[in-house]
């Protein structure tokens, strides 16, 4: 037997090695298998997002809990209506510019948003996250990485003046910090022409190039009337505004109630 | 079909485009290497950043890894991966002209790094931060890497397809699945985008991304580069055939489950991490078996160790290859994760990897390529040394000091006092931070260093081959 017929494995492996085809097959099968499994569920399973969890609907039920995951907005009612604890809305518009701002800057790279459910993150940071907190983030800030505090609830904790200060000089508020200093945000104004077209993507409608493609998941559910109120909401304010409103508007979406348990 | 076929008339490979591909990779290595150490200090002594919004850490941590993942590891996959697909298969590529497009073309797409991402032009997803239309300019480069590397080992004058190709293979097409999954976004302008993705699919999706920009760029396809380099520099057979394919089966399966062990305890549900971090245990086995394969490959030729500074290069990569397959899975066991993560101890473990697999192993098979490209020997054997030794040198102390800062960094964070209180605020954990990033920032110096005077090595080995060259033209001419 020449060293060309030589078995060293099994004949599928042989076979694999002597064809291109059938290696390729092989290979491209094999390691589709573990993605298909842990992503496609996570786009059907109703566990998957807090508000349209069985179990989360239950415990609420159990504790009398009415305060709604999801902001149920009315006719009519503009995102200024909303107040903290109605339930996840969409960024208003200076907000979603800010959000821009703290993705161009990197923030994510220092600063997670995600609170695990550990006793110590309770007291530094607040509630544990849950999902549907970030159903409008497109993309996520998770974050993976803490060289700075968590900010998934930073909203309220300091007055705008305070994160003014702080963004501009860090250091003149927080000795010891490492942040760069982002006094040049000051200077950067908010183009309130393109930040209407950002919302209407974000809702759903073709993007750039109006190539047809739009979000098919969780699109912000924005209204005309949402488009038409950029211009006053974003009027002589600077990036450095737009990322306040940004943070003071993190994580107090969800009322949430002592002893529910909001996550599977 | 381990040994490459023996030629009864040479082969006229195609090894130009290799060369430069070569030169490239090293040039990156220096370039990505001083990024990481530029904000490695800026997060050390932050009056480094200058005032200057383009070169802020949030701006330039992006290009510190691209430069690293996709110049440095990209020009490295490129050119060991034409390289290997002419020797194992005793061919020139199916196309040349391609294999330089994908050369100009990957350049451009760095040259495009270089300048967007400093100016924040960004998808803010982890290594993959680049905007839409130089994603797709990835997609083009990649595709005509991988056809032309699939039909150039079609055409083979060999019986079989060589491990290693089986490797670059199984990188080729995950990352084309990944790439294309992650990057999906509607863009508003040229310079923006928006994923359609969000929230916890979104999370999801990304680090399904993220490890196996790891698992399977940065593992198997330098695996292919370890199973072809190893034997080559010993100059014996891979030690076992049989456990290159069980290493390399199961790598395939397994290492795609893994990118949840990276959203551990937060709003993922529970199944999915938990079953990322079993199949993260079970890695360990193809892990070592491979690590193994490689350093039993040397097996009877240990003494080699003593005077080949390249074999140095190989088995110590290896042992770090060992070292991080088995701290990786541990950190995703959830009792681990919840210290490890979002700490510095994942920075460290991302750079054992990095530093001491990835790069260790390329060096080594660089050096090896290089002497074989031009027919010559190394300028400096002893540089070679040296080099190697300011990397391990450099490596560890990077760890180290990532381990102790990160375990520190999570035993503060969840301190408590006799009263029930929080011990430490949150500034407190990053003021004692402080010198253990110093000392970071000084490991990746002496692996900087070392990379400079690899640059040095290999343009001086060029020179001296190109020179010796047209002295031994210059008879021939007359």
């Amino acid at each position: 037997m020449s060293d060309h017929d030589k078995l060293y494995s099994t004949k599928l492996q042989d076979n694999a090695e002597r064809r291109t085809v059938l290696m390729l097959v092989l290979v491209a099968i094999t390691v589709a298998v573990g993605g298909i499994v842990e992503i496609v569920p996570l786009f059907y399973l109703d566990t998957t997002m807090t508000h349209l969890s069985p179990n989360v609907k239950t415990e609420q039920h159990k504790a009398n809990d009415t305060a709604p995951i999801v902001w149920n907005r009315k006719p009519g009612q503009s995102l200024d209506d909303w107040k903290p604890g109605d339930g996840v809305r969409p960024y208003k518009p200076l907000e979603l510019a800010g959000r821009d701002v703290y993705i161009r800057e990197g923030c994510y790279l220092c600063h997670s948003q995600m609170i695990r459910p550990f006793r110590d993150e309770k007291d530094r940071y607040g509630h544990y996250s849950v999902s549907s907190e970030s159903m409008y983030d497109h993309p996520f800030q998770w974050g993976s990485k803490r060289t700075g505090p968590d900010l998934a609830r930073v909203g309220g904790k300091y007055s705008d003046e305070w994160h003014r200060r702080h963004l501009k000089y860090p250091r003149d508020v927080v000795p010891e910090s490492v942040m760069p200093n982002f006094f040049f945000l000051e200077k950067g104004r908010i183009d309130a022409v393109q930040l209407e077209k950002n919302m209407r993507v974000l809702a759903g409608q073709p993007g750039y190039l109006g190539m047809g493609l739009h979000i098919p998941f969780y699109p912000l559910p924005y209204t005309e009337e949402d488009f038409k109120s950029v211009k006053a909401a974003t009027e002589g304010k600077t990036e450095l505004d737009a990322v306040i409103a940004y943070l003071q508007g993190l994580g107090n979406h969800i009322k949430f109630t002592e002893g529910v348990n909001y996550r599977d | 079909m381990i040994v490459e076929a023996t030629q009864a008339t040479p082969v006229k490979y195609d090894m130009g485009v290799v060369k430069w591909f070569s030169i490239m990779a090293v040039v990156y290595l220096v370039v990505g290497t001083l990024l990481g150490v530029w904000i490695a200090s800026e997060l050390a002594w932050p009056f480094l950043n200058l005032d200057i919004p383009e070169i802020t850490f949030g701006r330039l941590r992006p290009l510190h890894t691209n430069a690293v993942i996709f110049a440095f590891g990209g020009c490295t996959l490129f050119g060991t991966g034409f390289y290997m697909a002419q020797r194992t298969g005793a061919t020139n590529l199916w196309s040349n002209g391609l294999a330089w497009f994908t050369f100009w073309g990957w350049n451009l797409i760095i040259l495009l790094a270089i300048i967007t991402l400093p100016l924040g032009i960004t998808q803010s997803k982890e290594y993959a931060e680049l905007e839409w239309p130089i994603d797709i300019m990835v997609a083009v480069v990649w595709l005509s890497f991988g056809i032309n590397h699939i039909m150039t080992v079609a055409k083979r004058k060999t019986s079989h397809i060589y491990v290693s190709n089986w490797f670059t293979w199984g990188m080729f097409i995950m990352v084309t699945y990944l790439h294309v999954v992650n990057s999906l976004a509607i863009p508003v302008s040229l310079t923006q985008s928006y994923s359609i993705f969000s929230g916890v699919q979104d999370a999801m999706i990304q680090w399904w991304w993220g490890h196996n920009a790891v698992g399977f760029y940065l593992t198997a396809g330098f695996l292919g580069i370890m199973y072809y380099f190893v034997p080559k520099q010993a100059n014996r057979p891979v030690f076992s055939y049989r456990l290159s394919v069980l290493h390399f089966w199961t790598l395939m399966f397994g290492y795609v489950w893994l990118g949840a062990h990276h959203l551990q305890y937060t709003a993922l549900p529970d199944w999915t991490g938990s079953l990322a971090a079993a199949i993260s245990l079970a890695m360990i086995i193809p892990s070592w078996g491979g690590a193994m394969n490689g350093m039993m490959t040397l097996s009877g030729a240990w003494d080699k160790l003593r005077t080949d500074y390249i074999m140095r290069f190989l088995v110590v990569s290896l042992a770090f290859y060992a070292m991080s397959t088995f701290e990786g899975p541990v950190m995703s066991i959830k009792t681990v994760n919840a210290l490890s993560h979002y700490t510095d101890w994942t920075v460290g473990h991302v750079h054992s990897g990095a530093l001491g697999w990835v790069v260790m192993v390329s060096a080594g098979a660089l050096y090896h390529m290089i002497k074989k490209l031009w027919n010559t020997e190394m300028y400096s054997d002893n540089l070679v040394n040296v080099h190697f030794w300011l990397a391990t040198i450099g490596t560890v102390v990077y760890i180290v000091a990532m381990w102790v800062s990160g375990i520190m960094q999570g035993l503060m964070w969840r301190d408590y006092d006799e009263y029930g209180t929080l011990t430490y605020t949150f500034v407190e954990s990053v003021s004692a931070m402080h010198p253990y990033y110093a000392m970071r920032a000084i490991g990746g110096m002496i692996f900087n260093l070392g990379a400079w005077i690899m640059l040095f090595n290999v343009v001086m080995t060029v020179r001296q081959a190109n020179a010796a060259r047209v002295t031994n033209a210059v008879p021939a001419k007359a």
